[in-house]
């Protein structure tokens, strides 16, 4: 019986922390602000020297073949550093579903992957939420139409596209009739856009592949939890860093119970939220039956106590917190963006309903 | 990560579901005011003789003499619990009093009480909290006067749990009035049939007086001996904390089994003829709730592992209480929501749902907030010694 992170992974995330804290400042990641995209590569190649870009990928394809609970890991020091990086998109989403495919699939994109040379952006929206008349059709063995909020499209070299719950495919970047649109969120560190597809013929496509779609889904929904909660790490360590150090009325205001208060309630949320996504991550090697629920319960449930704990350590700040100069702002709309992606807590709660039985499939 | 027991520990668990097969059907189920006091202290004496109960204890105190394996404690409450058995006793003698002997008792003391408590044959209560001495308990005002060999104690305890039932009291007292409030407090041991000493019920807003009882206790010039001190006098506060120690750690949940039981409740309940589960405002209270459960279990997963490891996990081993307690509150709060108009109901009334549980455990879960360090204590806990917030400044001397 050992539940918790091995010395490996526990070495990964020192590891993780201590490079990006000294190479992705949050000067640095604010410099990234005016750029039309801030998935930096010099950035990815930096984590594809750590091994980080490839952690998923199969050792015969130059990756470490590691397991979800690792990819976590590097999410959570992602979040916790608001490191932009198409971690999310290439490391996961389309590595689990290249993995699956790999027989089928171009040999070199998990190589490309793990050496950080390929980058995969993801539309995977439409799966479960189609709005403005979104979504991807295949006609005459060309794609068309539109998928919104796709993730890490714009500097990527492929697209993976969910087509429907059954089906994906795979368009190069600057494939004729491919166009990506940045649609520009309050988070700065995080890629997303719109993607119009017109007569696009396909690098691949792949029928039949449900399950994958899933696993897929599964993985993008965990290692978006991780990447939250990392940042409402970081946010919480903030605030208290900050309240031991500011004065008012004569007295460090972190000496009033008002504020220790606040602090107790954030970290009294984390610390059982951190040790359901270990739980969440572990299954998706050890216990997949568990997965499509634990996923699920996984981000809505980080999304939830995301929101609060990003609101509650800026009000620890006070004014200041509120300023663009204190930076703070970055990791309130990380972890408030993540909120709306792969799924809101209402639509993974019901989701989680539905996987147990108790709501009737809609 | 390795969720898996090993082979000799499935081996353990066989051994106690085996007994509990054979065992069981004379208990199952029945809360300890249900047996006659003979018949359950006959199957404590049971669980002693196969070491489920009393396991680390000494033989030559009455207890069964294992190794201490925290593994086995974990093994025998899951399948105690699976088969809707009590283990052990849940009082405060075996759970707070034993410990504290064992750590602080003189050789006599042990020999005396260890083992007739384990075994039910002598029933404590805890004379702590004062009417106004709550969460600054070390303030308490109760006395102990030397007379000759004797102190003679004057004062008032509350919130005293079983206190009706009780044999005996240990309690904690102000030995030294002119010393600091912390080190002025001895830690005394006393016979609730002593003269002087008097027992009055405090009715809760739960309304009962049962199971769950509250009393006060009243000390008129009650006479005790000085070798009833446990430890050396004046060394009370520490000795209590030990014994507080014990309390945070026998506060822990049956969370998983409370919300199987909602679940339950909200796939039968229906309202206007559809199930409440069907109610997608309902059903989504309860999917916020199952996250938290989830949580909370996987969270004492992490916990158990690093006490096994005899690692500090910091921070997050100071939380359990703080979120189970509002979690036990939440959970009856959406059960009675689901029962709408009858969710009111209380004290036997038709048309009650679950012999009026929601109501009973709405109640009880508002107690264990306020109970064993109220939330508040928990969160300056929690940011003082976990996240390293300074201390509320003492106010200027007047």
């Amino acid at each position: 019986m050992d539940f918790g992170l091995s010395e490996d992974q526990i070495m990964l995330d020192e590891t993780l922390r201590s490079f990006l804290a000294d190479q992705v400042s949050i000067e640095r990641i604010r410099s990234l602000r005016e750029e039309s995209c801030p998935n930096h590569r010099d950035i990815w190649k930096e984590l594809a020297e750590l091994g980080a870009t490839g952690i998923l990928v199969p050792e015969e394809h130059g990756g470490s073949e590691l397991s979800l609970l690792d990819a976590a890991v590097v999410a959570w020091t992602l979040g916790h550093a608001v490191t932009p990086s198409p971690f999310l998109g290439s490391s996961i989403l389309a590595t689990v579903a290249l993995r699956d495919l790999s027989h089928k699939a171009i040999p070199g994109w998990l190589g490309g992957i793990a050496s950080g040379e390929t980058v995969f952006g993801v539309a995977a929206t439409e799966l479960f939420s189609k709005r403005e008349e979104a979504g991807i059709r295949i006609e005459g063995g060309t794609l068309h139409g539109k998928a919104m909020m796709a993730l890490d499209a714009c500097n990527a070299d492929f697209i993976l596209v969910g087509v429907d719950p059954q089906t994906l495919a795979v368009v190069r970047r600057d494939a004729d009739g491919v166009e990506v649109e940045r649609l520009r969120t309050t988070d700065a560190t995080r890629c997303t856009s719109e993607i119009i597809l017109k007569d696009t013929a396909p690098e691949a496509v792949f029928e039949n592949v449900g399950p994958t779609v899933q696993r897929m889904l599964e993985a993008g929904r965990i290692t978006l939890a991780a990447e939250t909660l990392g940042a409402c790490e970081a946010m919480i360590e903030q605030a208290v860093a900050y309240a031991k150090e500011r004065k008012q009325f004569n007295r460090v205001i972190g000496s009033f119970q008002a504020v220790k208060h606040m602090c107790s309630e954030m970290i009294a949320d984390l610390e059982p939220a951190r040790s359901l996504l270990w739980y969440a991550a572990h299954s998706f090697n050890a216990i997949p039956d568990e997965t499509p629920l634990m996923s699920c319960h996984a981000l809505a449930h980080a999304s939830e106590i995301g929101r609060e704990i990003a609101s509650v350590a800026t009000q620890v700040h006070g004014g200041i917190g509120w300023t663009d100069d204190q930076n703070l702002h970055f990791w309130f709309k990380r972890i408030g963006v993540a909120r709306h992606l792969l799924g809101g807590p209402e639509f993974l709660r019901d989701r989680a309903a539905e996987l147990q039985g108790l709501a009737k499939a809609s | 990560m390795d969720l898996e027991y090993g082979q000799e520990y499935e081996a353990f668990r066989q051994e106690v579901r085996s007994f509990l097969d054979n065992n069981k059907l004379k208990v199952k189920g029945r809360a300890p005011s249900e047996l006659t006091r003979q018949q359950y202290n006959d199957w404590l004496e049971l669980q002693i003789e196969h070491g489920y109960w009393a396991r680390t204890i000494p033989k030559q105190y009455g207890g069964y003499g294992a190794e201490p394996d925290l593994m086995h404690t974990v093994i025998m409450d899951e399948e105690f619990n699976r088969a809707g058995v009590m283990r052990g006793s849940p009082s405060q003698g075996p759970s707070m009093l034993v410990p504290t002997l064992l750590e602080h008792g003189t050789e006599e003391q042990k020999q005396r009480w260890i083992g007739p408590t384990m075994r039910g044959e002598v029933r404590w209560c805890q004379g702590y909290s004062e009417p106004g001495s709550g969460s600054d308990l070390a303030s308490l005002q109760t006395s102990a006067r030397e007379d000759g060999d004797d102190f003679l104690i004057n004062g008032q305890k509350i919130w005293t749990s079983t206190a009706d039932r009780s044999d005996m009291i240990f309690v904690l007292v102000r030995t030294e009035p002119e010393a600091p409030k912390h080190s002025g407090i001895s830690y005394i041991l006393l016979d609730m049939k002593t003269e002087g000493l008097e027992v009055q019920p405090l009715r809760t807003m739960s309304g009962d007086i049962g199971e769950n009882s509250f009393n006060q206790v009243f000390f008129k010039d009650v006479r005790v001996p000085q070798s009833s001190v446990v430890g050396h006098r004046g060394e009370g506060w520490k000795i209590a904390n030990t014994t507080l120690k014990h309390e945070r750690n026998s506060l822990s949940s049956n969370a998983e089994g409370t919300l199987f039981r909602l679940m339950r409740l909200m796939e039968k309940e229906t309202i206007n003829g559809v199930s409440a589960m069907a109610n997608p405002v309902y059903r989504d209270r309860l999917m916020k709730l199952q996250a938290r459960v989830l949580a909370m279990k996987h969270h004492a997963m992490r916990l158990l592992t690093c006490s096994l490891k005899q690692e500090n996990p910091g921070v997050a081993g100071l939380v359990t209480k703080l979120q189970n307690c509002q979690l036990g509150f939440d959970m009856a709060s959406l059960a009675i929501d689901v029962m709408g108009e009858l969710g009111a109901l209380y004290d036997h009334t038709k048309y009650e749902r679950d012999k009026g549980f929601w109501q009973a455990h709405s109640f009880f879960s508002l107690g264990l907030i306020i109970g064993g360090g109220t939330a508040q204590i928990q969160k300056n806990i929690i940011s003082e010694r976990g996240l390293g917030l300074p201390r509320e400044p003492k106010p200027a001397k007047a």
